[in-house]
């Protein structure tokens, strides 16, 4: 990759909300190039979207609680994982799975609204897929820092004012 | 009761410490300081705190018990690691046993090279516009400070005939800090070499500041140092501050030729013992794994220098592209207000603090120094205040 585009997907990836003037002052790139690159970072799903990080804790009526599931899975032949992996991130809830090395093979995050939606989703539809083994199931107690961001960090600058 | 006596008070201080004026850069922050909703761009030191591993590093230091004194040049293993440094990324070499001291910042490194290399009456040429301690700590040696005034036109780069104007058969020695606060000028190898055959043909010795070299963004860090026969009479000061985002530290390190380092190293052990051994300890950390940390910043500043540039230019302050440290130096000529009521009125009216560049030598006068090292959102938002109030004007 070109190191311009790698340039503004490093830019963006820490605040996608900067302006194409901003990021064509700071990358030395005439605006209208910026743009060209994004536009084409987006074809080529190298950028497959902008959200927005939300401290849902910080939300009323929005306690909903995020559980990850380790699950050991019996691959298909001829499909192996992928399939599996497909049945499983088709479900809107399912916010994100991973294939992984070690004792388990898929890890599965879901967010619910209640403890006992999630126990449903994987009593109901997740055991009951015929290649799923086991699951064991995690809840996420606090989180802490979420995609490199700090949750309640500090923002402050400590730093004096004015300084020689 | 006071044992004082009122009326003879004014003997208590010493002539040198009376004469001296206090830094022009005090009022300004008794000023912002008291306001509330300020974006600071009056900053000299990084917007990055520390790198954790360095931090970590030194926490374990601590847990390990290592509390006690080093040798008063400093850890023979960062000295180490700073002369292995030094030779990697600016082609010199020092012997870390004899020609390398561990300092209490770059600022305490000043002042010792000056207090070991000046007689009473040496002057010594101070170029300006730069750091506000360089003349006084030539006054506390005993020295004379001699200003050599970079100009605007030149984009403050120091011209060789310049130097050799303030030549006198006093002048015993030149400080020089390259990259420049508060101009963010960088010299390019060719322009230095023109500044040391100068200083090697005066045999003059010269106090280089290289606190900023790493942040040096357009062509690779240079050390004058490494040009020509200059180690032989080159003080290289440098330290952890700026390039490793450890400011609060107070750790930098000073490598030269022997005799003059053996000299300093009097000094050192009797005032300061040696540099606090935590902080050498998070420096070793540094040095060993921090380079990618500080590819990142660089990088960082890079992208914030385009932008403030670009952006002063754009609402009328006439700004050159500096080539280092985080500094940018726009001219406020057109305004018709001087450095001071142009940063203070900002300051009242908007709420942004600039340093007056007056306070870095009288040709810092007509610019005022912005320091980048702060958010992307910040510079933004202190532009678009910085706009409003040029139309104001």
């Amino acid at each position: 990759m070109e190191s311009k585009e790698l340039e503004i997907l490093q830019i963006l990836e820490k605040n996608s909300r900067l302006d194409i003037e901003t990021i064509a002052k700071m990358t030395q790139l005439k605006e209208e190039e910026v743009k060209k690159i994004i536009n084409k970072l987006e074809e080529d799903k190298v950028i497959l979207g902008y959200s927005t990080l939300i401290d849902w804790h910080k939300v009323s009526d929005n306690h909903g609680v995020t559980a990850m599931i380790d699950v050991k899975v019996t691959p298909l032949r001829g499909v192996g994982f992928d399939k599996v992996a497909e049945r499983i991130y088709k479900f809107p809830e399912v916010k994100a799975v991973y294939l992984m090395s070690g004792t388990y093979d898929l890890s599965v995050s879901i967010e619910e609204k209640t403890m006992a939606e999630v126990a449903e989703f994987v009593s109901e539809k997740l055991s009951a897929l015929d290649s799923v083994v086991s699951t064991t199931t995690h809840f996420i107690l606090k989180k802490y820092k979420h995609d490199g961001v700090v949750i309640d960090g500090e923002q402050e600058d400590k730093r004096i004012v004015v300084s020689p | 009761m006071t044992l004082i006596d009122l009326k003879t008070k004014k003997d208590y201080l010493s002539d040198t410490v009376k004469k001296m004026k206090p830094s022009g850069i005090r009022r300004f922050f008794d000023l912002a300081s008291q306001m509330d909703n300020v974006i600071s761009l009056g900053v000299g030191e990084p917007d990055f705190v520390t790198p954790w591993h360095v931090i970590e590093a030194s926490f374990h230091s601590l847990e390990k018990g290592y509390t006690a004194y080093t040798a008063n040049a400093g850890l023979l293993a960062l000295r180490e690691e700073i002369s292995g440094y030094l030779e990697n990324n600016f082609n010199v070499k020092y012997d870390p046993e004899e020609e390398v001291i561990v300092t209490v910042g770059a600022s305490q490194a000043i002042d010792i090279a000056l207090r070991a290399i000046i007689n009473p009456g040496d002057e010594v040429i101070v170029v300006e516009p730069c750091f506000v301690s360089y003349a006084p700590s030539v006054e506390l040696a005993g020295g004379v400070p001699v200003s050599v005034h970079t100009k605007s036109e030149d984009h403050f780069k120091l011209k060789p005939e310049q130097l050799e104007r303030a030549i006198t058969s006093k002048t015993k020695a030149v400080i020089f800090c390259n990259p420049n606060n508060p101009t963010g000028t960088a010299l390019t190898e060719q322009e230095l070499a023109a500044v040391a055959e100068i200083i090697e043909k005066h045999d003059l010795i010269l106090l280089s500041d290289e606190i900023y070299a790493e942040l040096t963004f357009d062509h690779k860090p240079v050390s004058l140092t490494s040009l020509s026969s200059m180690q032989e009479r080159t003080i290289l000061i440098s330290g952890f501050s700026k390039a490793f985002a450890m400011t609060g530290w107070r750790l930098g390190y000073v490598a030269g030729p022997k005799d003059i380092i053996k000299g300093m190293l009097k000094i050192h052990q009797y005032t300061i013992m040696c540099a606090p051994t935590m902080a050498q300890y998070g420096a070793l950390e540094a040095l060993q794994n921090g380079r990618e940390n500080v590819r990142h910043m660089v990088q960082s500043y890079r992208q914030r220098r385009h932008f403030i540039v670009d952006s002063l230019n754009e609402i009328g302050l006439d700004c050159y592209l500096p080539g280092g440290a985080f500094y940018a130096f726009p001219s406020i000529k057109s305004t018709g207000l001087t450095s001071e009521e142009f940063a203070e009125k900002l300051l009242l009216a908007e709420g942004v603090a600039v340093v007056p560049g007056n306070v870095f030598g009288e040709s810092g006068e007509g610019h005022v120094r912005c320091s980048y090292a702060t958010s992307i959102e910040q510079l933004q938002e202190a532009v678009t205040r910085m706009d409003r109030f040029m139309k104001s004007l």
